[in-house]
């Protein structure tokens, strides 16, 4: 516990970390305050933090605070949580303070066991303020029906969705096995053994003729590996969508457990991202997790904003090896059509394949006066419409179906509509 | 200044505090805030790989690069590209060598086939590909390991790595365990295009490389660009700072644009910035045509007197 009785024997400097020391537990108490924070701290990385502090020793408050960043911070989205909980659990206690001033090993435990765990939920309380929102609404009795309304207005509002039984569960992912995206099968460059592909695999060939005695040397062959490409999701729950929320967001639970690389968005005025959200295997769970992260339940629709910020935000860190994008939405938008264009231009080139899936546009109620459906057609290489929408299954079938260009290909359907218009 | 833990021995040219690291690396020009500095000496006295991630071009691969002409280590980079794979990266038998010794086996008429099989897979025909360069013992020291933009590889070749870079050792069936005696000094880089898997990043300690403040990038644009004209150089920094604050740019510049930039007005012997050769040049600083667009004509020219007159106000 006292300076200078580590195993080198050597002088130590007051300032010396003794792993057994408070300090240890201070960095415990720490590490479990940014894990309740929603950090994923391990217990691995506590015992590197606490070796990486022996190792800088603490000199100063900023060199402390960056030794225990480099362990704990991940992500840079982390920082500004880390940022917060170190502020609060390190200064309440004047603890480095007091460690610079003097190690002091006679400092009862229990208080300083009390003071984390306050300031952990005073981390948390300061982290989860922003979701108890004022502006939320409880609306269990009164249904109002959205649907085919557009709106710009921010409604902050959370959302619970039934629970998924258990057929459901299983109908969907029977459903899931079936489909087949346009496209779905993309060439990589990584090479794979095949039984009669083009290229010689010389290591296979090798070790198989070794195995042999080496006398004949069969030749092995390899080709390059197929694989499904990503997929990025961008889904309106806007009000006018709200009816099919619940099924989309199971579909794309769905989607992200089956497949490796999917990445999913939500948006009505404002974008999420809550792919690790989906992550989660139960749905249940899943779909509760997305309720809590989204505040624009059911609310207006600012379609070119969203994709606006999609374009800075994340563009560049989800749209890599060539994705699919599915963008699911009705297409009622107040925002200026310019606006949407651009935003639509630029998300098409940068994807392989911009399909977009509309729950509501029938062929007969399309109007002409939806410009923001206008604005965007343009821009889509698929456009794909459900007529029904009832199941994940319906999903599957409306994504997967060989429908002939005529069907999908988005100019042919702006001029059908003019026609119909016009006649 | 803090702690000396025991050095591990061969190294004794590593910095011994974070106050050392920043000055190793200003002595070979790269100007480092105290974050970078504290997480790259941790790194150095933990043995553990650097995981740098940022912007393109704000100086992730320069650390490696100044980290080897300071220490006197020899620099190994392994460029990641998508398909990249065990026998680009890591190793490879010299196929060619190996028939060929079959075939001298054949000849001398040799029947033991377990012999041939450990002859035929033995050290001597093994190529060997940066990991396993960066295992072996260097007389110089350790040495550094460029893993660079890592999000560049496909996912599966991240599993390559998650055994150097925990146990810095590699495994090859055919012969077993290859160990390096003394630990390379590692950093990976990425430009976030994807995530990293969370299984390589926990072997790591992570920094996010950020942005200069106007104040950094000054001195590093006058270290790195030299004859550059001093209130030129202030100006421009304002106007990159200022270019980064715009709200609507798709891609803001990073240092190696600035200093381009620099480099550029300096040839073209501008004393100051003035509109119009801004507007000419804005192509070394932006690079998407909606950003020059935007930012051409009209909005140079606010721009710039919006900085003189902050440059007038705070002096």
């Amino acid at each position: 516990m006292t300076a200078g009785t580590d195993t080198t024997g050597s002088k130590t400097p007051p300032a010396e970390a003794d792993p057994s020391g408070r300090l240890a537990d201070n960095i415990v108490y720490f590490a479990r305050v940014l894990r309740n924070a929603g950090l994923p701290v391990g217990p691995a990385a506590v015992v590197d933090a606490i070796r990486a502090v022996e190792v800088a020793g603490i000199q100063s408050r900023e060199d402390f605070y960056w030794t225990l960043h480099s362990i704990f911070v991940k992500k840079r989205e982390h920082r500004p949580v880390y940022d917060e909980a170190f502020r609060m659990f390190w200064r309440s206690r004047g603890l480095i303070e007091k460690l610079i001033a003097l190690f002091s090993p006679t400092a009862p435990p229990q208080p300083s066991r009390e003071k984390a765990k306050a300031g952990a939920a005073r981390v948390a309380k300061a982290l989860f303020e922003g979701l108890q929102n004022p502006t939320e609404v409880k609306k269990p009795e009164i249904e109002i029906d959205a649907t085919l309304t557009v709106s710009g207005r921010e409604v902050l509002q959370k959302k619970d969705f039934a629970q998924m039984s258990a057929d459901e569960i299983a109908d969907a992912k029977r459903a899931l096995a079936d489909l087949v995206l346009p496209l779905d099968r993309v060439r990589t460059r990584r090479l794979v053994p095949t039984s009669r592909g083009r290229r010689i695999d010389p290591r296979r060939s090798l070790r198989s003729s070794m195995r042999a005695g080496g006398d004949i040397i069969a030749l092995r062959r390899r080709d390059p590996d197929e694989q499904p490409p990503p997929i990025v999701a961008i889904c309106d729950i806007s009000g006018s969508m709200s009816q099919y929320s619940r099924i989309f967001l199971h579909f794309l639970h769905a989607l992200t457990e089956h497949r490796r690389r999917v990445h999913t968005f939500l948006f009505g005025t404002r974008l999420s991202n809550v792919t690790r959200q989906l992550r989660m295997k139960d749905p249940d769970q899943a779909l509760d997790a997305c309720t809590d992260q989204v505040e624009d339940w059911s609310g207006g629709t600012r379609i070119a904003t969203a994709l606006h910020d999609f374009n800075r935000l994340w563009s560049r860190r989800v749209l890599s090896g060539g994705p699919i994008v599915l963008l699911i939405t009705d297409g009622l938008e107040r925002d200026s059509d310019e606006d949407l264009a651009r935003e639509m231009d630029r998300l098409h080139r940068s994807c392989r394949r911009l399909v977009w899936l509309n729950p509501l546009l029938r062929f007969e109620g399309f109007e002409p006066r939806a410009r923001g459906v206008r604005a965007m057609l343009p821009h889509v290489d698929e456009f794909r419409a459900v007529h029904s929408l009832g199941a994940i299954a319906d999903l599957c079938a409306a994504l997967s179906g060989r429908a002939g260009r005529e069907e999908t290909e988005p100019r042919a359907w702006l001029s059908r509509a003019d026609r119909k218009a016009a006649g | 200044m803090t702690v000396e833990a025991p050095a591990p021995a061969g190294s004794p040219t590593l910095p011994a505090s974070i106050d050392e690291t920043e000055t190793l690396l200003r002595s070979a020009g790269y100007i480092a805030d105290r974050s970078l500095a504290t997480v790259l000496y941790l790194s150095l006295k933990m043995n553990r790989p650097l995981f740098l991630e940022g912007e393109a071009g704000v100086g992730k691969t320069e650390i490696a690069k100044v980290l080897s002409a300071t220490l006197g280590r020899s620099l190994i980079r392994l460029q990641c590209y998508e398909g990249l794979d065990v026998s680009t990266a890591v190793y490879e038998w010299n196929y060619a060598a190996q028939m060929v010794e079959i075939r001298i086996a054949e000849a001398a008429g040799e029947t033991d086939r377990e012999m041939l099989g450990k002859d035929v897979f033995s050290e001597r025909f093994l190529i060997k590909r940066p990991v396993l360069q960066a295992l072996e013992p260097d007389l110089g020291g350790a040495p550094i390991f460029l893993i660079d933009e890592l999000d560049r590889a496909d996912e599966a070749f991240e599993a390559f790595l998650l055994e150097v870079l925990s146990d810095h050792q590699v495994t090859i069936p055919e012969i077993g365990t290859i160990h390096a005696s003394q630990p390379p000094i590692v950093v990976i880089t990425t430009n976030r295009t994807r995530e990293i898997h969370d299984a390589l990043k926990r072997r790591c300690l992570y920094h996010w490389v950020d942005y200069p403040t106007a104040e950094r990038e000054l001195e590093i644009v006058t270290t790195k660009v030299p004859g550059v004209d001093d209130r030129l150089s202030r100006e421009i920094v304002a106007f990159v700072q200022m270019l980064r604050a715009e709200e609507d740019l798709f891609k803001q510049p990073g240092v190696a644009e600035t200093l381009d930039w620099a480099t550029a007005l300096t040839e073209l012997d501008q004393l100051a910035l003035d509109p119009e050769t801004v507007s000419d040049t804005l192509g070394v600083l932006l690079k998407y045509q909606d950003d020059i667009d935007r930012i051409k004509g009209s909005r140079t020219r606010q721009m710039i007197d919006d900085l003189r007159r902050e440059v007038a106000a705070g002096a």
